[in-house]
């Protein structure tokens, strides 16, 4: 039971990481209805600055001046990149950010070289929060958990209830309608595009000391952002966050317990075959959850996509 | 005008002509290696390595034979066994008649079939395959052939000799296997089972378990299963950014066994470790760093780094291979019958700096040496990795590691 509630911590912290990543992303795409392929490398960056940063002004600083740089980063990409491609159309968009992707990515190594960064926890949050039957959970897990459900929160708060975000709401559905009423709506994509890379950059910051600060950590994580969202249901806020938690129970509860593939066959009434070793279906009779547990969230995107192709909230037709 | 254009063209000629038979008398070595993409930093590291211990123990001492000198020429194939064997193709057409190679034991694999083929069909332009790092035991018993020489110890005898430390330790009671779901990952759980059930049949191992390799993005799920397991100490093969992540995560959620692994040092590695994995981190590997073993290994060292002030020597079997080659060119008097360097190679004995011996097997051409199990920490340390104050300090040696380790390699020579 125990063991239970830590996992439910563990994937927690893991689904409100996976969030902050895909909150900006779906937010992008539900404005600009281009997915950004190098939104990863947003928080590949973040977790670089903060990291550069941390050695000369502590980890705080880092934190706090890293994702605004990566957020100003973005919204320069958007205003002298994106809006000049826009033009153009949805693809030209798409091979822009693909591009973009793997630009900052030489990039990276250019700079940083192609080793792991020693960033580390700051001494401060370097302490075991509390135990659960022995488990340990760090203070750090807790931090990332207090920082991610704030900006849940805070972004949640401008978006429904500031005039901002009223104005951003109605710049998503009707922009001609939004720019004939005297606002700017260009400002206002730049302005979403910038807080959205800012996001990634804050997720790098805070997940650059745990998951590791190296020039692969875009790709590693890339993919599955986009999981996220098409689970969750292009351009829905709470899509993302519903979907980022599922992702992140489910793979951490696939790693903790040992389901084995052989149980589930044999409780669905398929009897192990006797000759397993000759047999052609070996491979599937010995898969354990902890050996697939990272790629079940794509077998969950390929089942949403079949059954309910919008998303679990997505509100637009696929 | 047109005397000046002419005179300009033949000046240049001349120059291309006079370099080109200077160039003649050296000794070509084709690096043939990831340079580019994400193996990038450890290929042109090991470039590097190479290229300085060409520099240092061959030509700084007036080269072999009359005076001809190393040359280490980088290849990149981008760790791809296809692109590999263009490379190869390249090199040979460049007059290269040495291959040296590392990263990946299914290049390795690839290459050696080419080389075998080559060198059947070509006997005026035959080369000689020198893999400093592929660990895949096939490369030197069913997959042996005459041109292949490792210099490296085999994954086999590595986890023979990381299991007969494990075996002597009688406070160990329970082991954890974890690795990469990969050939190499099932190999090295395969090797630790089958090596700890015949040495301390008592050892009970509590978990045995892959990960998809390059996916996870959180190990603390497998980590608290291992923390949970009660287990004395964890055995993994896993490189990389898996190492570092497993790693990092089995020691904060507070293991403070020992962790027993084949790649977790350098490129960034030890210094992202840092002060969380001293005393749990155990290398097995071969070379002794720390402490040096000879003067001569650590003034090599001083010099490597104020070379390559980034750099670290983590691969001392690089210049091993060097001075073997350089050893077995002199003795066979010859550097482009390639057939006597590889008898000279064979069961010659060379004397490392690094504090041991190098017997080369003429069985399967498998390097013999002492190995040591090495411990991550900043105690003791003369020369550290990753300029972090962090280094490995060897343990325990095992010598001449594998002597009698059995093969089933069926020579066929020329």
């Amino acid at each position: 039971m125990e063991l239970v509630l830590v996992n439910l911590i563990d994937g927690l912290v893991t689904g409100l990481l996976l969030f902050m990543l895909s909150a900006g992303l779906t937010l992008i795409f539900s404005m600009m209805g281009v997915l950004n392929f190098a939104h990863a490398s947003f928080y590949m960056l973040g977790a670089y600055f903060a990291y550069q940063i941390s050695l000369y002004m502590g980890f705080w600083v880092g934190l706090l001046v890293a994702p605004i740089i990566v957020g100003i980063a973005g919204a320069g990409v958007e205003r002298y990149g994106l809006r000049r491609v826009h033009q153009y159309g949805h693809v030209p968009e798409l091979i822009f950010t693909f591009g973009l992707a793997l630009l900052i990515e030489e990039l990276v190594q250019f700079i940083w070289g192609k080793n792991q960064m020693p960033f580390d926890i700051p001494e401060v949050l370097n302490f075991t929060a509390f135990a659960i039957a022995g488990n340990s959970i760090p203070a750090y897990k807790i931090f990332m958990i207090f920082i991610s459900v704030a900006i849940f929160i805070g972004l949640l708060f401008v978006l429904t209830k500031t005039r901002v975000g009223m104005i951003i709401q109605a710049a998503l559905s009707y922009p001609r309608t939004v720019e004939a009423l005297g606002h700017n709506v260009p400002l206002i994509f730049m302005g979403v595009f910038g807080v959205g890379t800012a996001l990634a950059g804050v997720a790098g910051a805070i997940a650059g000391p745990v998951l590791g600060t190296f020039p692969g950590m875009a790709f590693v994580l890339g993919s599955i952002v986009f999981v996220t969202i098409v689970i969750g249901g292009l351009g829905s806020l709470w899509g993302a966050l519903v979907a980022s938690l599922l992702i992140g129970w489910i793979t951490t509860f696939a790693k903790s317990y040992n389901i084995r593939m052989e149980d589930i066959l044999n409780g669905i009434g398929i009897s192990t075959p006797e000759y397993l070793d000759d047999n052609i279906f070996r491979d599937l009779w010995t898969i354990t959850s902890p050996q697939i547990a990272d790629i079940l969230p794509y077998i969950l995107m390929v089942l949403i996509l079949i059954f309910r192709p919008y998303g679990l909230l997505g509100k637009r037709d696929a | 005008m047109r005397k000046t254009k002419q005179l300009g063209v033949t000046t240049a000629l001349a120059l291309i002509i006079g370099s080109t038979t200077a160039f003649a008398e050296n000794i070509k070595i084709a690096f043939i290696d990831p340079l580019s993409g994400p193996f990038a930093a450890t290929g042109t590291n090991g470039l590097h390595q190479f290229e300085f211990a060409a520099e240092t123990l061959v030509n700084a001492k007036g080269g072999v034979l009359d005076g001809q000198m190393f040359e280490v020429i980088g290849f990149d194939n981008k760790i791809s066994p296809k692109e590999s064997l263009i490379q190869l193709q390249v090199a040979i057409d460049q007059g290269v008649r040495y291959i040296v190679q590392g990263n990946s034991s299914g290049v390795a694999n690839a290459l050696t079939e080419a080389v075998d083929k080559h060198n059947k069909r070509n006997p005026d332009s035959r080369v000689l395959f020198l893999n400093y790092a592929a660990v895949d035991p096939a490369l030197t018993n069913e997959k042996c052939n005459f041109w292949h020489f490792r210099f490296d110890a085999n994954a086999d005898i590595k986890m023979d000799a990381l299991t007969d430390v494990i075996a002597a330790n009688e406070g160990i009671k329970n082991v954890y296997v974890i690795g990469q779901d990969y050939s190499f990952g099932k190999a090295v759980a395969e090797a630790a089972e089958a090596n700890l059930a015949a040495k301390r049949p008592d050892i009970q191992i509590v978990g045995n378990e892959l990960h998809p390799i390059g996916k996870v993005k959180d190990f603390t799920p497998y980590a608290r299963k291992i923390v949970g397991a009660e287990t004395d100490a964890v055995i993994t093969g896993n490189w990389g950014a898996d190492m570092l992540g497993l790693g990092k995560s089995i020691i904060e959620n507070g293991f403070t066994g020992p962790i027993y692994t084949y790649y977790a040092a350098g490129s960034g590695i030890t210094a992202a470790f840092g002060e969380g994995g001293k005393g749990s981190i155990r290398l097995i590997s071969e070379g002794q760093i720390n402490p040096p073993p000879t003067e001569e290994a650590a003034a090599y060292y001083t010099a490597y780094k104020a070379k390559y002030p980034d750099g670290n020597v983590d691969q001392s079997r690089i210049s091993n291979t060097i001075g073997m080659l350089a050893q077995a060119i002199q003795a066979a008097g010859t550097s482009t019958d390639v057939v006597a360097v590889a008898s000279a190679l064979e069961g010659m004995e060379y004397d490392s700096m690094w504090g041991t011996k190098v017997y080369m097997r003429p069985q399967d051409h498998q390097a013999i040496q002492n190995m040591h199990i090495a411990v991550h920490t900043n105690e003791g340390v003369t020369f550290d990795y990753d300029n972090s104050g962090f280094g490995v300090v060897a343990e325990s040696t095992i010598e001449m590691a594998g002597m009698d380790s059995p093969t089933t390699c069926k020579m066929e020579r020329p």
